[in-house]
């Protein structure tokens, strides 16, 4: 362990932290979703993936590039959310979560067969932005401009959620229906089109995640169904529905995967599931959920 | 013996001797990657090029067909044993082709050999099949880790990268491509600084990166494929460590990765391959066919070693008017000589390799490419017999059994 350089030791906590920042914004959106709908959202990963394809599919046939996408592709996704909650997920609500988690899970299902045929799987490169090529010497290690706009730009999104669901009337309201929907409905409060508008934020969210997934990584059918599960574990370390356990989470168990990565890397795609299992252990309601 | 089972043999005795086809149907089993990783190398354009060989041949061997099936071994060896166990007791299938994923094609093999069938293997790379792992059912066709690891390691040590560190996906295929390497690189007086085992299909390569460039090693070799190899390179690219003065070794990429990174991104990487679409007329013409069939896309070399096993083994079968018994089908197609568009004359040796060229290859930069899957220069061809592991270096028994 000593073995490793300090100097290193800072460009994979940084590098962690890139990763967090994915694993936030991903979890960010499942966790609202859960909170108010009640449902586990398993197309989350396919929603991610198509708000790249949606980016690439705007530069490759319209000359849109990344900029106009980075708004354009969560709107279309988040529009598509609207479709799927009104009309799939609601003929669900009030019946077993697992329902809800198969219907979802179908939705990924179809999505990734449908891009996989038409796309193949190793996906299709997408041209990082000019303003943000290149990187920083920071003596440890050469840092990408992208990388630093990823983590500024989540971390952006991610307190400027929380920071509406605490601070706002719509917030109140949204936490006031995550405790006792029947009872905000009598106050006159549409809930039906909040738990609309939560979705289809959520997916954007998703997509939003897929833009800027799109340059560093490839746009490939796959994308989300490698990212999703981790994500999942996030979700439930946190504490399923838990907005700011999922944000925390999603940095923390980055910068652990990171290290991991360095001391042993054979394990640095379980070591979020382990994480998982010791926590569900001693705290079965995850680090920021309420205890039962 | 008693009565009975005088009677059961004299039964089977005629019907070995007219040498029938099994189930009046040869069939060919292409088992891969349908929808992963490798899915893109492999997959449906391998379903595609079997196809291609069997019509070739007329679509029929005597009074049998020849028809073609396949199935999605998820890069699982549970999972392909399964299949392949079901196919030949079940569904009669009589040759099993492809399998990509070296662990994978390792069950298979030792399945088709205890069935006494025929395994073409086209996908896989772990040297080990025609080592250790050697059988009298299995031919090794398009390329393996040593050849791999000759091809492009020496001509990286040759020009000047003689410390190395390693990328290396864990398991079966990059365990052994990283051994082959660390062979060539210090048999030529190179040194391997260190390593990384990272697990399939990782999606950020940004750490491993980062521990490869503190080693300050020459050369970083990617001791992995596919989806995993396209990641590395895109994140290299990202921070910087070409511009930074290490190189990177691609010890095995595929066509279809080039295609996936764009050139932007590929060029001036150094490759080996068996096959390359654009090599000589012959190839043009075949891939130009290939194509057709699979909307513009160029076969890999995965796919093309399908077509020409496929091809050759038919007209083993054809020879010897049986598909019955798979070890003699196999040594039927040792004793001719291939010949096919693809890969053009060649042989099959006594561990079940197939002997042909190997080609080093660099991608082309954006400018110099003319058009759509124009992106390879040739740099070297490597005979075969320098390319492939000398017959007695490979620990096969049935070498051993042969030598006197």
């Amino acid at each position: 362990m000593l073995a490793v350089p300090l100097q290193a030791l800072f460009g994979q906590l940084l590098i962690g932290l890139i990763n967090g920042s994915f694993y936030a914004l991903l979890s960010l959106g499942l966790a609202i979703i859960f909170g108010l709908l009640n449902v586990i959202n398993f197309c989350h990963g396919a929603l991610y993936m198509l708000g790249a394809f949606v980016a690439w599919g705007l530069l490759e046939k319209a000359g849109i590039g990344y900029w106009p996408a980075l708004l354009i592709a969560p709107l279309a996704v988040g529009l598509l959310g609207v479709v799927i909650e009104r009309t799939l997920l609601r003929r669900i609500s009030g019946l077993d979560p697992l329902y809800g988690l198969l219907l979802t899970f179908g939705i990924a299902l179809i999505l990734q067969g449908v891009f996989s045929n038409w796309f193949g799987s190793s996906g299709m490169p997408y041209e990082m932005p000019s303003q943000l090529r290149g990187g920083q010497a920071l003596g440890f290690m050469f840092l990408p401009n992208y990388r630093v706009w990823v983590i500024g730009v989540s971390l952006i999104i991610c307190v400027g959620t929380w920071a509406i669901t605490e601070g706002t009337r719509l917030g109140s309201w949204l936490r006031a229906a995550t405790e006792n929907a029947s009872l905000v409905s009598a106050f006159g409060i549409n809930v039906p089109r909040m738990i609309t508008i939560t979705y289809a934020l959520g997916v954007a969210l998703a997509a939003f995640a897929g833009v800027l997934a799109a340059p560093i990584y490839r746009v490939s059918p796959l994308m989300g169904a490698d990212l999703i599960i981790v994500v999942f574990a996030v979700v439930v370390i946190g504490g399923m529905g838990s907005i700011i356990g999922s944000i925390v989470t999603g940095f923390t168990l980055g910068v652990l995967e990171g290290l991991t990565k360095v001391f042993y890397p054979e394990a640095s795609n379980t070591v979020i599931f382990v994480v998982m299992a010791i926590v569900l252990l001693v705290r079965p309601a995850g680090l920021f959920g309420k205890q039962a | 013996m008693n009565a009975r089972l005088a009677l059961l043999l004299s039964l089977a005795l005629p019907l070995a001797a007219r040498a029938d086809f099994t189930g009046k149907v040869i069939k060919i089993g292409v088992l891969n990657d349908q929808s992963g990783l490798y899915a893109d190398l492999a997959g449906q354009g391998s379903v595609t090029a079997a196809k291609m060989a069997a019509e070739e041949m007329g679509g029929k061997i005597g009074d049998a067909s020849v028809e073609v099936i396949f199935a999605d071994h998820q890069n699982k060896p549970d999972v392909g044993s399964t299949i392949a166990r079901q196919w030949i007791d079940v569904d009669g299938v009589d040759v099993i082709v492809d399998v990509p994923t070296s662990s994978v094609a390792l069950a298979v093999a030792q399945v088709v050999k205890d069935k006494n069938k025929v395994f073409l293997a086209s996908g896989p790379a772990t040297s080990d099949l025609t080592g250790k792992a050697c059988s009298p059912n299995t031919v090794h066709w398009t390329y393996d880790t040593y050849a791999l690891a000759h091809t492009t390691g020496t001509a990286e040590v040759q020009s000047g990268g003689d410390t190395w560190f390693f990328l290396t996906a864990d398991y079966a295929f990059g365990q052994a491509l990283e051994r082959d390497t660390t062979a060539v690189v210090t048999a030529a007086g190179g040194k391997v600084l260190g390593g990384v085992k990272h697990p399939l299909n990782t999606t950020d390569f940004s750490s491993f990166l980062l521990q490869a460039q503190s080693s300050k090693a020459k050369v970083i070799g990617l001791a992995n494929a596919g989806g995993d190899t396209i990641n590395s390179i895109k994140a290299a690219s990202e921070f910087g460590i070409v511009k930074g003065g290490q190189r990177l070794a691609g010890l095995l990429v595929f066509i279809t990765d080039v295609h996936a990174l764009g050139l932007q991104t590929a060029q001036g990487l150094i490759l080996s391959e068996s096959f390359y679409w654009d090599r000589d007329d012959k190839t043009r013409a075949w891939s130009k066919k290939f194509g057709a069939r699979m909307g513009g896309k160029m076969p890999s070399m995965v796919q093309a070693g399908v077509y020409a096993a496929v091809l050759h083994y038919l007209k083993a079968v054809k020879a010897l008017k049986s598909d019955a018994d798979g070890k003699a089908v196999v040594d039927q197609m040792k004793k001719l000589g291939t010949d096919d568009p693809a890969f053009g004359k060649g042989t099959i040796r006594a561990d079940g390799r197939k002997m042909h060229p190997m080609y080093l290859y660099e991608v082309k930069a954006p400018s110099e490419s003319k058009g759509p899957w124009d992106y390879y220069k040739l740099k070297k061809e490597v005979p075969a017999n320098e390319a492939f592991r000398p017959l007695d270096k490979g620990e096969c028994p049935l070498v051993a059994g042969s030598a006197k």
